[in-house]
């Protein structure tokens, strides 16, 4: 019996023992305050897992999340997302809008470095050395002879940047370019510390070695889990810098940053799950954030071969796709019906673009369609048949069902099969021309409709999945780079625009809207077109 | 024993030379490539990228680059992860998929053997009914279920315990608890079924009836007695099993938001990362190999019959 209390005893001690041990883990590891107002802290979902945080490697939205508080380049965003003076504090531009003059304010690396104009002309060389193999060198082709330089026709020191002393850098152009200061808050145009990617090679961007010109620097970057950083006190406004601390999660799983965020776990999420807005309305009061966005979802005919090579075919499938419908009942975020392929709200750009036949009910377009069809000879003896693949992702297998059932209501003998593909596999098929109608997806990189307008050139080739091609379409594109009044320039694109409305190669489908779970006590969130929110603007309500 | 563990050590190269070449092939046969992108890049670009990583070759070649660097200990870098090498991103998925998988098992074998037990003992009364239901809705029910559920009522209604990741980028030991707990749920169902049928046929074996007709106490004769007997279908279950923990969940890290080599390996598979699938692959079947061959040896200690085999 005594051997037993005994036992019982130690068994009692042991299991208080551990008790114990569990409540002081609890406490040490207590759960994490998402939005830590005292500590000044911010958890984030972000979309995905950083590919690289070099500028000069990275190629996705997650990443210019993340990188775009580390680093500032010669302009920067400010809350809203519109260009400011960043690391230049002033510019001047010659007349014919060719030479851009950046004067450079006085500013250091994390380390202590000057973060000078040789910087900046050592990473736009950097980036355009084909040797460095940055994906997104493209974007930077507007600068003179960037594109020869990045196809290994010309020497890196070509490149039209140069360093005229330690604080004034210029910049030639191929042609005038009016969204430069757009362009040059982009990641592509980010400085790298020249003495320590001399140094460290491609190894400069480990945590050990970074240094950043930017709000925050890089602590720890744990594949696939978390990148940290802390705030940068070399910053140049590192005094009006309030957060300390900002922790990036990737979250491929929309549904679980939800209940990250619903558990309080974090502050912020760069997406939720759409079904569950109203839900999410309720039980997170003032988080939910729905902004327009930069991105048009399209389908491409492939007019490379028949029967999308007969314009009229291409016509009566965009007019009797009711998009309205789609936007309304599919999207629940309020995205709006894409009646254009430049979204509204795009700077300089008059957007009165737009499909003729757009403000038709759709029972009439339906029947438009069906006389199109019949025109281009098909009918019950030649019945229309044709495949339509999409990305079997989010919300597209959803809207493949609705194109399917619009484009089969125009008459009993026009079929369409559906497949549904992985997006990457899908991609290859578009650039491979190895489809009938194929869907897609296109966000601008900055705010200007030439990021949308360049992808129907004739020049642009794989990316050009329907492989449209009008002389008239590319003279107009081309006309627009070497216009310098800003609003003549817009006009121009407008008009190309139309022409491409017109012939359909593509039949738009939807703007996406942003949608973020933001903490209502964050300040200096502001909701813009361009989904950029630097943690730099961020502030504390009620501290 | 010792020969012939080194025996089938030795025999596991080839074993592993066939299962990279397989899966080196497959994963090369899938369409798309690494870098297959929205937007298109530079063509001089990407003949330096597909070069670099010597995409440009015929297969065998780059198996035979890849073989080559193996042999160094070099798995390469990863295609997707421009500034990591596979080792380092599988070094800092490893542990935690480790921990995680060890633990669960752990926590699978000692409650799933026990139910099971309790289960053989009162076989077709109503312990063994609930207790045979509570396993099969645990194989029923996927972790992309139960995961959210415990994550809603611990995290969420209840606040308790934490739902996600492990404290930042520091290692809490609590926020192990729930995953843990989901992912041994489908094990401990099993172990409990596998463990009351075994029990069943061990109690009837002649060994118990002698040991019984000795007069032994009847704890004695289950626990000492028809427990190591019993133990043998787990432990073959168990071997296997672990490899399968161990290398990782997608879903339970996917849910849990954990950095373990689950979720790497499904994402680098969509993405068309060679390098980082074939060395996840590397690590699995190196696994499963080791714990097969563990299992064997346990065999071989729990059930004296095998020794004289």
């Amino acid at each position: 019996m005594a051997a037993l209390w005994t036992d019982r005893r130690r068994l009692l001690t042991g299991a208080g023992g551990l008790t114990a041990a569990a409540a002081l883990g609890a406490c040490a590891n207590g759960q994490i305050v998402g939005f830590d107002k005292a500590k000044r802290s911010l958890d984030i979902c972000n979309q995905g897992e950083p590919l690289s945080l070099d500028p000069h490697k990275a190629v996705g939205t997650w990443e210019n999340n993340i990188i775009g508080n580390m680093f500032v380049g010669l302009t920067t965003e400010d809350a809203k997302g519109e260009p400011i003076a960043g690391m230049a504090e002033r510019w001047e531009t010659s007349a014919d809008g060719l030479t851009w003059t950046f004067q450079l304010r006085r500013a250091q690396w994390s380390d202590g470095e000057a973060c000078d104009a040789h910087d900046f002309a050592f990473a736009f060389r950097r980036i355009l050395n084909p040797e460095n193999m940055s994906e997104y060198a493209s974007l930077l082709f507007p600068i003179k002879n960037a594109e020869a330089v990045a196809s290994g026709r010309m020497e890196t020191g070509a490149v039209g940047v140069n360093a005229l002393d330690d604080l004034t850098l210029e910049i030639q152009l191929e042609h005038p370019a009016a969204y430069l200061p757009q362009l040059l808050m982009h990641y592509t145009a980010y400085p790298v510390p020249k003495h320590i990617v001399e140094r460290y090679g491609d190894d400069w961007v480990q945590p050990d070695h970074i240094a950043v010109n930017g709000a925050f620097k890089l602590v720890k970057w744990w594949s696939n889990y978390i990148v940290h950083l802390e705030r940068n006190p070399q910053f140049f406004d590192a005094a009006n810098v309030v957060m300390e601390n900002l922790y990036f999660y990737p979250s491929n799983d929309v549904n679980a940053a939800a209940r990250r965020v619903l558990s309080g776990e974090a502050g912020w999420s760069t997406r939720f799950p759409s079904n569950q807005v109203e839900q999410l309305r309720r039980d997170l009061p003032g988080y939910v954030r729905v902004s327009q966005y930069l991105t048009c979802n399209y389908f491409s005919f492939n007019t490379a071969k028949a029967p999308f090579n007969d314009v009229r075919v291409r016509q009566a499938l965009t007019m009797a796709y009711d998009r309205t419908w789609v936007a309304a009942n599919i999207y629940r975020t309020g995205e709006q019906a894409a009646y254009s392929f430049v979204p509204p709200g795009i700077m300089e750009y008059p957007g009165t673009a737009r499909y003729r036949w757009a403000d038709q009910p759709i029972e009439q377009r339906r029947q438009a369609a069906e006389r199109l069809l019949r025109a281009a000879g098909f009918g019950p003896n030649n019945p229309l048949r044709f495949e339509f693949t999409h990305r079997n992702t989010s919300d597209n297998p959803r809207v493949a069902v609705i194109v399917q059932s619009n484009w089969r209501a125009i008459a009993p003998w026009v079929t369409v099969e559906l497949r549904g593909v992985e997006t990457q596999v899908h991609y290859a098929n578009l650039r491979a021309k190895n489809f009938d109608i194929g869907d897609g997806a296109w966000s601008a990189d900055f705010n200007d409709a030439k990021n949308y307008l360049f992808l129907l050139e004739t020049r642009t080739g794989a990316q050009n999945y329907p492989s449209y091609s009008n002389a008239e379409y590319d003279r107009l594109v081309h006309e627009s780079d070497f216009e310098i009044d800003a609003a003549r320039r817009g006009e121009t694109m407008s008009r190309a625009e139309q022409i491409a409305l017109d012939e359909a190669p593509i039949c738009t489908s939807v703007f996406i809207n942003s949608t973020n779970l933001v903490h209502p006590d964050l300040t200096g969130y502001e909701d813009n077109i361009s989904d950029f929110h630097r943690a730099r603007w961020f502030g504390i309500r009620n501290a | 024993m010792l020969a012939q563990a080194v025996r089938r050590l030795l025999l596991a190269i080839p074993t592993l030379l066939a299962i990279v070449a397989a899966a080196f092939v497959l994963m090369h046969l899938a369409p798309g490539g690494p870098f297959t992108k929205e937007r298109q890049m530079p063509p001089e670009i990407e003949r330096r990228l597909l070069a670099e990583y010597n995409l440009d070759q015929p297969i065998h070649v780059q198996l035979g680059h890849y073989l080559a660097g193996l042999v160094r200990g070099d798995l390469g870098p990863s295609m997707t992860y421009k500034d990591k090498d596979v080792v380092d991103i599988i070094a800092e998925g490893a542990p935690t998929s480790a921990i995680l998988g060890l633990s669960a098992m752990a926590l699978a074998i000692v409650v799933g053997s026990f139910l099971g037990v309790i289960a053989a003992l009162r076989q077709n009364k109503a312990q063994d009914y609930l207790i045979m239901g509570l396993a099969i809705a645990g194989v029923c029910l996927p972790a992309l279920v139960v995961g959210p559920i415990m994550q809603l009522f611990f995290g969420i209604q209840w606040q308790i315990l934490p739902t996600q990741g492990l404290h930042r980028d520091e290692f809490g030991v609590v926020y192990l608890l729930l995953p843990v707990l989901t992912l041994s749920l489908p094990i401990i169902a099993i172990v409990s079924r596998l463990m009351r049928a075994s029990m069943i046929e061990a109690l009837r074996s002649n060994a118990i009836r002698t040991a019984r007709a000795k007069g032994l106490p009847e704890a004695q004769v289950i626990w000492r007695h028809a427990l190591p007997i019993a133990m043998l279908p787990v432990v073959s279950y168990a071997g296997p099993a672990l490899a399968g923990v161990m290398a990782g969940s997608f879903v339970i890290e996917t849910v849990f938001a954990l950095p373990g080599i689950g979720k790497q390996f499904v994402l680098a598979a969509q993405q068309r990362d060679y390098t980082l699938v074939m060395g996840v692959v590397l690590i699995y079947s190196f696994l499963i190999i080791l714990l097969n061959l563990a299992a064997d040896l346990m065999y071989r200690v729990l059930d004296p019959r095998s020794r004289a085999a």
